[in-house]
């Protein structure tokens, strides 16, 4: 990556005669997996609740379930937040603010699904709603469930994070 | 350049400034859209837009037959779903001419005062957090998880739950259900002195809300408003007790008023809900009587699960009901039920077959967001989030 240029940068020390060592304080390790585990151990989700599914997330955020012990803290801003729940039934009036929300969310972003509805459509399938959100959105993680329980969330925020500890760097690609 | 500030009275110019709050807000309460003029901070013109939730439950519950269409109802307002139950089924049994046995009757109302208890919990809860206080949303937000756990012990589901069914509710409860209750109740009271502790006379609280959005009786019953918005302004109107369904009746319980119709009465009003209900749950399990808990009406509910598995004649029962729905008698109903909103009413309109012909929902909370443009035009800007907090909507009951 450029930071660390030739083994010789590092810093040896003598242990014995003839042998040197790498000084204390000092773990190799990929840059890929510091800045991943930096990324999801403050994973920071947007504040938008849609329907039904909102009302769990909220449960998921408050004291008996308590995101914030993941590093998880709900962001008010699309500009802030790393990545979205998609958290109820979207229908077609909606979509469009959903993408636009996506959309003003800075690189990388993730979504993640939750319920039946914005996975499919669930039982609405009307003239109204969008059959799954994934027919305008790229989806991470989808969470079943009408409306899944908290469990399910933080099963659905882990499997995002096992996913984001697999990511390899194209940083340039992001804007 | 000793001039420049000379003419600052005649050149400065105020323009009217158009915001778009939602339908992507954090205090929205979901995904209600208020397009706002403001002039400085005076909120000169609020228009509300809904129907970004609409979902079309209406018509589909005219392709369900009437049992089917039960979980929809569930949907309408999801903070309260054992209420909206509670509404559904008692419109339903009176178009069928049917009744609940009188100990599914208090299972019913105790679990709908569960409901109520756990969306007054959130509405207080999200209330207090729009205007700035976390604390009591945390607080809160447990004693919900705790009603919530008792649903699942009830019936598996913690949200969504589909307990009452037309003819009495779903199951009888366990005695372990029973128990825990009832400790919950008996620790409930202490649990409200607690919120009541950090809130009511909070000098922040007051300030926000003391004279915010203020109402009179009259005026309150031209808008259409039910409900605890109604009961703020001074109006003794509560559907428990001017009609009353289920056990509501036999139970004793007061409804508090509110005097001058702003915002802190409207608190006080659904805080000393919040007691009445809990009130309303102890004499329940206290008078709780025995005997069946689904009514002995073959023809209009659905026969029980372990008889279907067993008996020929039970199997084709459940089968001719799932499949064509009941045969009901050519008619119109109207119920109306006191969900922690307000007033909802189902509709229906039967033309012989096993599906409504029309199901319409009187929802309290589409009436309500009506009435956003009369509280907070000539107000201040942070005046309308107390106001959407204080009239509690749910936009899934609104757009339906």
């Amino acid at each position: 990556m450029g930071l660390i240029t030739s083994p010789t940068a590092l810093s040896l020390v003598e242990a014995e005669e003839g042998t040197k060592i790498l000084a204390p304080n000092i773990v190799i390790t990929s840059f890929d997996k510091v800045i991943n585990w930096a990324r999801v151990s403050s994973l920071w989700p947007m504040t938008f609740g849609l329907a039904c599914c909102a009302i769990e997330m909220m449960a998921v955020y408050a004291s008996h379930n308590d995101l914030d012990r993941m590093g998880i803290i709900p962001r008010g801003s699309p500009r802030q937040s790393d990545f979205m729940f998609v958290a109820g039934t979207v229908t077609k009036k909606m979509s469009e603010v959903v993408r636009r929300v996506y959309d003003q969310m800075p690189e990388p972003r993730y979504v993640i699904s939750v319920g039946s509805c914005a996975n499919s459509g669930g039982i609405f399938n009307t003239y109204s709603t969008v059959q799954g959100c994934d027919t305008f959105l790229p989806v991470d993680v989808y969470i079943p469930g009408c409306p899944p329980r908290p469990e399910a969330f933080i099963e659905g925020i882990i499997k995002l994070q096992e996913k984001m500890m697999r990511e390899q760097f194209h940083w340039s690609r992001w804007r | 350049m000793d001039n420049l500030f000379d003419d600052t009275e005649t050149t400065f110019e105020t323009k009217q400034l158009t915001v778009s709050l939602g339908p992507q807000h954090p205090a929205t309460h979901g995904v209600l859209r208020l397009d706002l003029d403001l002039n400085g901070e005076t909120v000169v013109k609020c228009t509300p837009y809904v129907g970004y939730l609409h979902r079309g439950i209406e018509k589909l519950g005219e392709n369900k037959t009437y049992f089917a269409a039960l979980p929809l109802s569930d949907r309408l307002d999801y903070i309260s779903s054992m209420n909206n139950n509670v509404g559904y089924v008692n419109a339903v049994e009176k178009l069928f001419g049917i009744e609940a046995p009188e100990r599914a009757k208090f299972i019913r109302t105790m679990v709908a005062e569960m409901g109520r208890l756990s969306s007054h919990i959130v509405w207080l809860g999200t209330h207090v957090l729009d205007i700035g206080a976390t604390t009591p949303f945390l607080l809160a937000m447990t004693a919900r998880e705790k009603i919530l756990d008792l649903f699942e012990i009830l019936c598996g589901a913690r949200l969504t739950v589909s307990y009452p069914r037309i003819g009495g509710v779903r199951n009888d409860i366990s005695q372990q259900f029973l128990d825990e209750l009832y400790a919950f109740v008996l620790d409930f009271p202490s649990r409200m002195d607690d919120y009541e502790t950090l809130v009511t006379e909070n000098r922040i609280w007051k300030e926000r809300t003391v004279d915010v959005g203020i109402i009179s009786a009259e005026e309150a019953i031209n808008w259409g408003l039910t409900g605890g918005t109604l009961r703020g302004s001074g109006v003794d109107y509560d559907v428990r007790k001017y009609a009353p369904y289920d056990a509501y009746d036999k139970v004793d319980f007061k409804v508090p008023v509110g005097v001058k119709g702003d915002c802190y009465d409207r608190y006080l009003v659904r805080v000393g809900e919040m007691r009445e209900a809990n009130k309303i749950i102890q004499q329940c399990i206290e008078n709780l009587p025995a005997g069946p808990v689904m009514a002995e009406a073959p023809k209009f509910t659905l026969p029980p699960k372990d008889l279907v598995m067993k008996d020929m004649e039970h199997l084709i029962h459940q089968f001719i009901l799932i499949t064509k729905g009941p045969t009901v008698a050519e008619g119109e109903v109207y119920v109306g039920t006191e969900v922690p909103k307000g007033e909802l009413g189902f509709y229906f309109i039967s033309d012989g077959t096993g599906k409504p012909y029309r199901m319409r929902v009187r929802a309290p909370s589409f009436v309500h967001a009506s009435v956003m443009p009369r509280l907070c035009e000539g107000g201040l800007l942070a005046d309308v989030i107390a106001n959407i907090g204080t009239i509690d909507i749910v936009l899934g009951e609104c757009d339906r």
